[in-house]
């Protein structure tokens, strides 16, 4: 008696709503617009799951992330070690140079190699939950951005100890070239994501392709190296096709900030203008390929369930 | 007011590749020469969900069923067709499923509900609901690795009803956990059917269709083959299964539904043979030679299967065939005539078959008794009929499991002797 009499108002309640509740299209035709608003709606997932990231790598470990920030710390001595006081370099101040691009180039591999696999690790949810399934692509890139920060720790308390001064009038680039960083990622990860489910072989070739970009984009090396010699062909405009390369660079400008010495050149000297236009460049370009990625993954997620 | 869930023409094609070449190289060698078959697991599904209905579908394995809850549940995407879902949906596939092992109880229960879109605000309010209802108590903080597959599943019902759904799906899952636990789980459907909220049910448990749905589809090769209340929809599935799958693909024009009076025993009009050449089994009775009044069996002991039948004139070349089922669905024995090696039966406008059974060696249990006609010359089917629940085995104690058996015991050549 007690139970159906509480029972009622709710049961009204829930007739009284319906022409508001939300509607869920199930079909093969979904739009680009519906997935990002579908992204939004779910963003408590995103951060969940980037906390189910961090949480599952150092479980179980005692140092816990200071394990991330041990990386770039050991790379910074082995490198000052090697570069300066072993084989004699012509960058000063090397690691701290070495460190600008590494942290850009760390973010972008993790970021990828993890979203890669990120559908088929989690193929247990996939197959029998429904939720925007990008957002465990975008969740790879999410904890990636997390190590990211930590390992920026690194690199703010080297220049501290280096007594490095960062170029003030190029700092505010920073956060702009993060944003580019961060979309073109993103859209290259929710692609990956989704032909790996197809083509397995896609995460082996992405390892190759990952060590031939890390080359091609001026971390270990100074871009002056390169750039004085593509220029003189005019074939620069080659080497700002890697949309990493403007970032890293926006990076060792702000940051490490020595454009050259008596040796030879090490960064252009371009102005902040320059650099603020190539990353509204490069954020156009990964806008665009973002919402090419997600057509592409709606493309792909259909049959996620039964490939897996 | 508009249906909780429209299903709109949804086809799901599917493509059953004989090797599966999921690395380039393969895909590159076998480039054009993949080799899969085409599969329609569904195909033109159109039917509405009303509020405050529960639903079932049923259907034996390969049958759809589970295809179109998954499509329902935006697991999968149809091929074609749409499907409209209002509501918050939450869909009970596998209890559990998105459970990390490596965080506790608490942090899984955040990440499930985050999944099924719940915002983290909404389960703060409803976190002590779920442990309760989940009893693990203390354990809530241990890392779900550690947990019992009891534990799993409770957790996983727990964090389902408790986001509070507009729509439940649920797929088998009640069929596991201990009885107090499945008492509990259906307990909750009945108070979310008080609620007025909708549920879709997959199964092909009979019983629990029965006890939980207002109406159920049948489904057969992707195919709805049938609708109508639990009772009537159960029955529909067991003419498919006494009739096996090979002959279920060939009925299409299936759309008659001959309710009895009482509702248990359903008549299918199936494939249309000439109409003045037909048999009908009438009624089908169960007797117990060895306790006539106990309206129950002991394990081996004899029954006698009685079956009434009608003809539309003589006909001759008939074979009468039977099959048992337990509760589940499954096909305890079957035979017909033919396979006993038997003439095939002349039969006038009216008569009686006995099927005399020396013994029945099962344990424990309630059973169907599915009769039918068939023609020796086509195998055309003249009639078949579902007698629900027609017997009932009850143990008397002297052994476990499924069969009744008799061994004998030998101890060194010769057998033990008896107690007393």
């Amino acid at each position: 008696m007690l139970d159906q009499a509480s029972s009622l108002p709710e049961k009204r309640m829930v007739a009284s709503r319906v022409e508001d509740l939300p509607i869920r299209v199930v079909s093969p035709k979904i739009g680009v617009l519906t997935r990002l608003g579908n992204i939004w709606v779910f963003r408590e997932l995103l951060v969940s799951l980037v906390r189910k990231e961090l949480r599952i790598k150092y479980k179980n470990s005692i140092l816990g992330f200071v394990w991330s920030l041990l990386n770039p710390a050991l790379y910074l001595v082995i490198y000052y070690i090697v570069f300066q006081k072993i084989l004699k370099n012509n960058v000063p101040l090397f690691a701290i140079f070495l460190l600008c691009g590494l942290l850009v180039w760390n973010f972008f591999s993790n970021a990828l190699s993890s979203a890669t696999t990120t559908i088929i690790n989690n193929a247990g949810i996939v197959k029998k939950v429904a939720f925007p399934r990008e957002i465990l692509a975008l969740a790879s890139v999410g904890a990636a951005f997390i190590f990211f920060l930590l390992q920026a720790i690194v690199l703010v308390l080297a220049l501290l100890i280096f007594r490095v001064a960062p170029a003030l009038s190029y700092l505010w680039l920073i956060p702009f070239s993060l944003v580019a960083l961060v979309l073109f990622t993103g859209a290259l990860a929710v692609a990956l994501s989704a032909i790996n489910v197809y083509l397995r072989d896609t995460q082996h070739l992405l390892e190759l392709v990952l060590l031939a970009w890390f080359w091609a984009t001026p971390i270990v090396y100074p871009f002056q190296e390169l750039g004085v010699r593509l220029s003189q062909k005019h074939l620069l405009w080659l080497y700002f096709v890697n949309p990493v390369t403007v970032i890293v660079l926006t990076f060792q400008r702000a940051l490490y900030a020595i454009l050259g010495d008596a040796s030879g050149p090490i960064l252009p000297n371009y102005s902040p203008l320059w650099y603020a236009v190539q990353i509204l460049i490069v954020i156009a370009v990964s806008a665009v390929l973002f919402i090419g990625a997600l057509a592409l993954f709606g493309r792909l997620e259909g049959n996620f369930a039964e490939e897996l | 007011m508009p249906a909780a869930i429209e299903i709109d023409d949804i086809s799901k094609h599917f493509r059953l590749y004989h090797e599966k070449y999921t690395s380039l190289k393969e895909r590159v060698i076998h480039l054009n020469k993949i080799p899969f078959e085409e599969f329609w697991a569904l195909q033109h599904i159109s039917f509405d969900v009303n509020w405050g209905e529960t639903v079932g579908l049923v259907g034996h394995n390969g049958s759809g069923k589970s295809t179109l809850l998954k499509c329902i549940a935006a697991i999968l995407q149809p091929t074609s067709g749409e499907i409209r879902v209002r509501g918050r949906v939450a869909a009970m596939l596998e209890l559990g499923a998105g459970f990390h092992p490596e965080l506790s109880g608490r942090e899984n229960i955040y990440l499930n509900a985050a999944l099924l879109g719940v915002a983290k605000r909404d389960i703060d309010l409803r976190f002590d609901d779920i442990v309760e209802f989940s009893e693990l108590g203390p354990f809530i903080d241990n890392q779900v690795r550690y947990y019992s597959s009891g534990m799993y599943t409770r957790l996983g019902f727990a964090v389902a009803v408790n986001v509070d759904p507009d729509i439940l799906l649920v797929d088998e899952v009640l069929a596991v956990g201990d009885e107090n636990f499945q008492r509990k789980c259906f307990d909750k459907v009945e108070e979310f059917q008080r609620e007025g909220r909708t549920i879709v049910f997959v199964s092909h448990s009979p019983e629990i269709v029965r006890r939980v749905c207002d109406r159920a589809y049948v489904l057969d090769h992707g195919v709805i083959v049938g609708e109508g209340t639990a009772p009537e929809a159960i029955s529909i599935l067991r003419e498919y299964q006494a009739r096996g799958s090979g002959l279920a693909s060939m009925i299409v024009s299936m759309q008659e539904i001959e309710s009895d009076s009482g509702g248990e025993a359903v008549r299918v009009a199936m494939i249309s043979g000439e109409p003045e050449e037909r048999v009908m089994v009438g009624q089908i009775s169960v007797s117990f030679p060895s306790t006539p009044a106990a309206g129950y069996l002991n394990p081996g002991d004899p029954m006698t299967v009685t079956v009434s039948y009608t003809a539309t004139r003589h006909i001759s070349g008939v074979i009468v065939g039977i099959q048992l089922f337990d509760q589940k669905g499954d096909m305890v024995f079957g035979t017909d005539s033919d396979l006993m090696g038997l003439e095939p039966l002349d039969v006038d406008p009216e008569g009686e078959l006995e099927f005399n059974f020396p013994s029945v060696p099962v344990t424990d249990g309630l059973f169907s008794v599915a009769v039918g006609f068939t023609s020796a010359r086509d195998q055309h089917i003249y009639d078949w009929q579902n007698q629900e629940l027609a017997f009932k085995v009850i143990s008397n104690g002297k052994s476990s499991g499924y069969l009744k058996l008799d061994p004998r015991l030998i101890q060194n050549g010769s057998a033990v002797p008896s107690k007393g």
